[in-house]
């Protein structure tokens, strides 16, 4: 390596010392402690010290890392990892998924805990896979998912306690009326693309939370739906002690009574839930509407010219997209049985989102590997309470560093030739 | 067939036609050249219905288009490849040609069309699976060519074929248009700065400037005018 190099790199590491002191000053080294009567400042500028060196060490690794072209040992052997699962092999790695998933909850280490765990992780594989529809294939950047997904829960939540309907029918219900606000945010951004398109997108997100905030009268405000009925299987509820003249699921199968089973009951429910949003878009993939969605991605003026019809395609997009949200917001109501705003904020939709761009856009694989990654280190770092956050951007920084284009950035072409193996 | 009529076209303020009338007849090869910025593309951008015409009109068999979606028009018989090819270049060959089937792709014709395509541009029928990405610049303007046939058009709208294109590949793409012209029996309109290739090859031309058509005769008659001499073919063309 060049003495240069060293030299510039050091130079380079400094300013990102420099820019690091700016943030870590004032976030990290003031800190405002209550005493007695009034606020306090009390200075931590070792903790700052620490913190700045930290980044300047860091960045002069990477930098002097790049220069000799070589990877450090644990970056390399972790990327060439993710890179040996190309989209021709992930169908042997989606088969061992789903049977590895199929078999989850009867493995001996699988607790309560690790059985909740896989419950959050599949609901965002299920928002992932429905905002691919939107982001990854259509190319349209949704920043305010989590609306549909509120839509969806709290339709779910308002038609069961309202009527007292059955999980099996409000599903679907909750999934048109999500579909439905889909449509209605389509409208006025069917002009819009990019960053514009982003903004209202997000502020739509906003609104339907604000909504839900101040509608008093139906959403119950700030405080919430409770009681939401849960699910029962197939007309046999989970109950310890089932009313007079009912079966409850212990009792029809002759089982010892267990919590669990509601558990596992759930686990299968989101399982296939999010599995029928996979092969649904899969196989309108390989649809014209499917294919005219990734042209529109593409190019908008072809697509006008070879007779596309872009409002609709980005209509219907965004329709499905909703939908799917819509059905994963039921599911949420009925775990959760209580919902309220504040599980709707902005910070979910950049979840979703994130887990559909570090997953590579439009690869379906990639949103499992990018949501079991994601949701996995925030919850293994769950001890560390508010730096777990610090975990969460740290692994999108890293995604980002050795994998720009997301975990799997290969698009698998929907067309395979006859007698073609490959 | 196609006629279009006293067409006036406004980008905001700025207008970039100024009453236009072109006639394209059943069968032919029509030419439309023009130096940079006079208007070509916004031409064929407003048959197609992705500009609209502010003033005048356009028909095709009789039929006002000037104000239909851009959609209709192509369910109508008209197709454009535009300029700059503009192939969707993450998806492959095959799915290219599909998406220019998009208006009757569940057709029984699908199979064969498909395969005129592949028998017209062979090398599409080698890269099938290639991205249109990969595709050198000629391979990408015959896959914007055979993606617009897809769809079975009457009249074929042709933005500058030639560009970035090198000239070898410019004879072989030419070649083609005139036998999708006379083989298949598809109306070519064809806009060019290539002057000299565009009259050689066309029945009639036109000549646009400033949003105007000054020029207008036979293919032949004007590669013979002094003045399109002078202003087009002289100098830089003469290949």
């Amino acid at each position: 390596m060049q003495k240069q190099d060293i030299i510039k790199s050091f130079k380079d590491s400094l300013f990102t010392g420099l820019i690091a002191l700016a943030l870590f000053g004032p976030i990290v080294g003031l800190r405002t402690a209550s005493k007695g009567e009034g606020l306090f400042i009390t200075p931590q500028w070792g903790v700052v010290f620490l913190l700045v060196g930290l980044c300047i060490l860091g960045r002069f690794l990477i930098n002097i890392n790049s220069a000799r072209r070589t990877e450090i040992k644990i970056f390399s052997t972790l990327s060439s990892k993710f890179s040996s699962i190309t989209e021709d092999k992930a169908k042997h790695f989606a088969i061992t998924g789903i049977l590895f998933a199929v078999v989850f909850p009867f493995l001996p280490f699988t607790d309560r805990y690790f059985m909740d765990v896989a419950i959050m992780i599949l609901t965002y594989i299920m928002l992932g896979w429905g905002l691919n529809i939107v982001v990854g294939l259509a190319g349209l950047l949704d920043l305010g998912y989590v609306a549909f997904y509120a839509v969806g829960a709290y339709s779910y939540a308002l038609i069961a306690t309202t009527f007292g309907w059955s999980f099996w029918i409000c599903l679907p219900l909750a999934g048109l009326f999500a579909a439905f606000f889909g449509i209605l945010l389509g409208f006025p951004v069917l002009r819009l693309r990019g960053d514009y398109l982003a903004i209202v997108t997000l502020g739509f997100g906003e609104i339907i939370r604000i909504i839900l905030i101040n509608w008093y009268e139906v959403t119950n405000g700030p405080d919430g739906i409770t009681g939401i009925p849960r699910p029962s299987f197939f007309g046999l509820p989970f109950k310890r002690s089932p009313d007079e003249g009912e079966m409850s699921f212990h009792t029809f199968f002759g089982l010892e009574y267990s919590t669990m089973h509601r558990i596992i009951f759930l686990y299968y429910l989101i399982l296939v839930l999010a599995l029928i949003t996979n092969y649904f878009t899969l196989k309108i993939r390989k649809l014209p509407v499917g294919r005219a969605w990734e042209a529109l991605r593409e190019d908008e003026i072809a697509c006008k010219s070879l007779g596309v019809n872009p409002t609709n395609t980005k209509l219907t997009a965004f329709a499905i997209g909703a939908m799917f949200g819509g059905f994963a917001g039921s599911f949420f109501a009925t775990r959760q049985a209580f919902i309220s705003p504040e599980s709707f904020t902005f910070i979910e939709s950049a979840i979703i989102v994130a887990i559909v761009v570090l997953g590579g856009m439009g690869s379906q694989t990639g949103v499992v590997l990018a949501s079991i990654f994601l949701i996995g280190i925030t919850e293994i770092f769950r001890d560390l309470e508010q730096y777990r956050m610090i975990a969460f951007g740290g692994a999108m920084v890293l995604i980002m560093i050795f994998k720009p284009k997301g975990i799997l950035a290969n698009r698998k072409p929907t067309i395979l030739m006859h007698g073609d193996k490959k | 067939m196609l006629k279009i009529s006293n067409v006036e076209t406004f980008y905001g303020k700025i207008q970039a036609l100024r009453g236009v009338d072109i006639d394209v007849n059943d069968g032919e090869i029509v030419s439309l050249i023009g130096s940079n910025g006079a208007g070509k593309s916004t031409l064929l951008m407003t048959i197609s219905g992705v500009n609209k015409a502010r003033n005048g009109n356009i028909t095709f068999n009789g039929e006002r288009i000037e104000n239909r979606d851009p959609h209709k028009i192509v369910d109508l018989g008209i197709c454009q490849v535009p300029e700059g090819r503009r192939i969707f270049s993450r998806l492959t060959v095959e799915e290219n040609l599909r998406l220019g089937a998009y208006t009757n792709e569940q057709g029984k014709h699908f199979e064969t069309d498909i395969k005129e395509v592949y028998d017209l541009f062979p090398v599409l029928s080698d890269r099938k699976i290639q991205r249109g990405g990969t595709l050198s610049g000629g391979e990408q303007q015959m896959l914007a060519i055979g993606r617009a046939l897809m769809s079975k058009p009457k009249v074929l709208l042709l933005d500058e074929p030639s560009l970035g294109i090198a000239p070898k590949l410019v004879n072989q793409i030419f070649a083609s248009i005139k036998n999708i012209n006379k083989e298949k029996n598809v109306t070519i309109f064809l806009v060019e700065q290539n002057a000299k290739k565009a009259l050689e090859l066309a029945d009639r031309a036109y000549v646009l400037v400033n949003g105007k058509v000054t020029i207008m005769g036979s293919g032949q008659d004007l590669l013979k005018n002094k003045d399109i001499q002078a202003a087009y073919l002289e100098g830089g063309t003469k290949n």
